[in-house]
């Protein structure tokens, strides 16, 4: 995908694109090529809409978003300094913290009044920052926990196994595929409790997936995830949107985002500041200003951050090689 | 020799007789609250209250069936559990043990009350409700049964049964219920209810239909009580029965179909053997009097329970049927 960002202008408009042969991770792409970098900026498909939602605590306002709208079947990235208010308008979105005031919908339908269970039920499925694995269910009683509509569920049905076993069945077999795709399989009958922060990690997104959601909103999914786990977790991302799901992420990670997103939001001071595509983020200046803060001119490419590096490394062995030659005159100084 | 033997028998008796039973079934719903859900129900002696004055009072008092006084008891406890867990059940999970500790113990209270006993017979208590019960047993209930070295009273033979039918059916239910869909919800809620929240479950109405199901089983075990000494007094209904409850599902492992099953006779055959074997061997001059006395006993046999639980958390922390992977993924 970066190729392809690379090949075509951000505002080079391809209609042959938006053509039904086009892959469907074109597809939404193609459809905010066009956008102005604006933030606020009305997409041709919202799927999730923000009015005015502002949450405060205390004297200190968490999120106050004026206007957000978030395209169906595009990945959107969230980006923004620590305590930004990601997590909290995650919080906001799916009913787990009610703002002082707005409103937000998804497919038109204003979600404002539902408790989280019944936002999970329309399809917006979330996960968190601080991973909630169900420790003493094994992984595989925590992958069935997210299959929705399950009939066993109810007190009355579950004392009659006749009514569910068939689906319980089903639901084991889907289970155990994404597990296997998420390369949990061989941990099915563990607690999971047992596992490492990173598998963890990858538990939470496939119970979530389970659910068959038409929204998945990710805390921070790569987070303690090692580098080839990661790349393969952003090809499950990808898959997520080539089924037609919305996909919502934090990341602080910008290579990531660079690479998955079709569109990126940028958050700080509970404010979005920035909206567009990834290629437009660098180039913002509210965006370097706010989200770098203090390291104004801390690298933004691997290549700038590698050289960098190696900057400093020399100037580091310089001054090593200087002291070196001081501590042999002095004779009493010892080096760290 | 004989003594220990003596010792042994009546302990067996105990472990099989009405008051295990009756901790058995306060200590099967607390595993459903507590065990299951992850819920700190600090008041279940209330809905065992409840439960055997629901048939003492629609009995003598209000001169109904005793099975409808069945029936009036479980439904007095559904309305508890309703009425503490609509408030406190959204709340964190300390408010329900707050709300329920003061309510076992203010119930307890408004019972043996004055302007109560016109209903509840106060301190003195209500009896004379067992009578239609009893005489559905099989065999005569005027006369005592032999059955190894002990004595039973056939109406306590007949309750026995009853309470311990009652107990392998709520274990069955517990069973079937756990190893269900809905018992895999509860068991998650324990884990982290904000998880199963992000997962389309409706925690609040699962946490409320596992008060209340915890609840009737505890009702039953009141009902087994009242039945048995054939008398309901409030003061039967004391709180720390809550509390050896939770000692005799800790004993048997919690979140085990037959944890408090096994907990309770272990309870009370520790108990009762304590009793009997100390008090044989003050009287035979083993223990000196100066060390200890026969009254003493009473007590002493808690303290003896109080250490033999803290040895068994230190070495199987699990119970005696629990999981220790399970327990000991909480040191992570
Ligand atoms: N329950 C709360 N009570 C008080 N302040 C809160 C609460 N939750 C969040 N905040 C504050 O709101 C701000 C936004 O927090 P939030 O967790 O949304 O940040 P974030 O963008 O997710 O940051 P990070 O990238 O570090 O996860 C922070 O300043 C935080 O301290
Ligand atoms: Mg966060």
């Amino acid at each position: 995908m970066p190729a392809d960002i690379g090949s075509h202008g951000a505002h080079a408009a391809r209609p042959d694109e938006l053509s039904g042969q086009a892959a469907p991770q074109r597809l939404a792409q193609a459809a905010l090529r066009d956008l102005p970098w604006e933030v606020g900026v009305a997409k041709p498909d919202p799927a999730i809409v923000v009015d005015g939602v502002t949450r405060t605590f205390g004297g200190l306002t968490a999120v106050s978003v004026d206007h957000l709208e978030i395209q169906r079947g595009g990945i959107t990235g969230l980006i923004g300094p620590n305590g930004a208010g990601k997590t909290t308008l995650f919080n906001l979105l799916t009913g787990f913290d009610q703002p002082n005031t707005g409103t937000w919908s998804f497919d038109g339908r204003p979600l404002g009044k539902l408790s989280p269970h019944q936002v999970a039920r329309l399809g917006v499925v979330r996960t968190f920052q601080l991973t909630k694995a169900l420790s003493r269910l094994t992984v595989l009683q925590n992958m069935l926990l997210g299959a929705q509509g399950q009939r066993g569920e109810s007190f009355a049905r579950a004392l009659l196994p006749g009514t569910w076993r068939a689906q319980e069945k089903a639901n084991t077999e889907r289970a155990m595929e994404l597990l296997r795709r998420f390369k949990l399989d061989a941990k099915k009958d563990d607690f999971a409790g047992i596992l490492s922060g990173g598998q963890r990690k990858l538990l939470e997104m496939a119970r979530a997936l389970m659910s068959e959601p038409k929204v998945v909103m990710l805390d921070e999914p790569m987070a303690g995830v090692n580098p080839a786990l990661t790349q393969s977790l952003l090809g499950h991302v990808k898959d997520l949107r080539e089924e037609g799901m919305t996909v919502i992420f934090v990341e602080h990670d910008m290579d990531v985002v660079r690479d998955i997103s079709d569109w990126v939001v940028v958050m700080a001071a509970g404010q979005v500041i920035a909206e567009g595509p990834p290629e437009s983020i660098s180039q913002n200046k509210a965006v370097v200003d706010a989200y770098l803060g203090a390291h104004h001119d801390a690298p933004l490419t691997v290549e700038d951050e590698d050289r960098m590096l190696a900057e400093d490394e020399a100037a580091l062995a310089e001054e090593r090689r200087g002291r070196h030659s001081a501590d042999t005159t002095d004779g009493k100084r010892t080096t760290r | 020799m004989s003594e220990l033997i003596n010792a042994f028998a009546i302990a067996g008796k105990a472990a099989l007789g009405f008051q295990a039973i009756f901790f058995a079934l306060l200590a099967i719903g607390i595993n459903v609250h507590f065990g299951y859900t992850g819920l700190l129900n600090f008041g279940q002696i209330a809905f065992a209250m409840l439960g055997g004055f629901g048939i003492a009072i629609s009995v003598s008092q209000w001169g109904l069936p005793f099975w409808v006084g069945v029936l009036v008891g479980v439904a007095a406890a559904v309305v508890l559990a309703l009425l503490l867990g609509l408030p406190t059940l959204r709340l964190r999970a300390d408010y329900l043990a707050i709300v329920t500790i003061a309510t076992a113990e203010g119930l307890r209270l408004v019972f043996r009350s004055v302007s109560a006993t016109p209903v509840t017979g106060g301190t003195r208590g209500l009896s004379a409700f067992n009578r239609d019960f009893i005489d559905l047993a099989p065999w005569d209930t005027g006369r005592r049964y032999d059955i190894l070295g002990t004595s039973w009273s056939g109406g306590e033979l007949w309750v026995a049964a009853v309470g311990w039918l009652l107990v392998i059916l709520f274990s069955l239910l517990v069973w079937q219920l756990m190893r269900s869909p809905w018992g895999r919800v509860l068991k998650a809620i324990r884990e982290d209810e904000d998880a199963v929240r992000a997962l389309g479950k409706n925690v609040y109405a699962y946490k409320l239909q596992a008060l209340v199901l915890g609840g009737v089983f505890g009702a039953f075990g009141g009902m087994v009580y009242a039945v048995n000494t054939g008398s309901a007094n409030p003061d039967q209904y004391q709180n720390p029965n809550t509390f050896l409850a939770y000692a005799a599902l800790i004993l048997g492992g919690a979140a085990r179909v037959l944890g408090p099953v096994i907990g309770s006779m272990l309870l009370l055959f520790i108990l009762q053997f304590a009793d009997t074997g100390l008090r044989a061997l003050i009287s035979n001059g083993v223990i000196p009097d100066e060390l200890l006395t026969s009254t003493d006993v009473a007590q002493i046999r808690f303290v003896l329970v109080g250490l033999g639980l803290i040895l068994l958390l230190v070495f199987r922390p699990q119970g005696i049927f629990g999981d220790r992977r399970e327990v000991m993924l909480d040191a992570r």
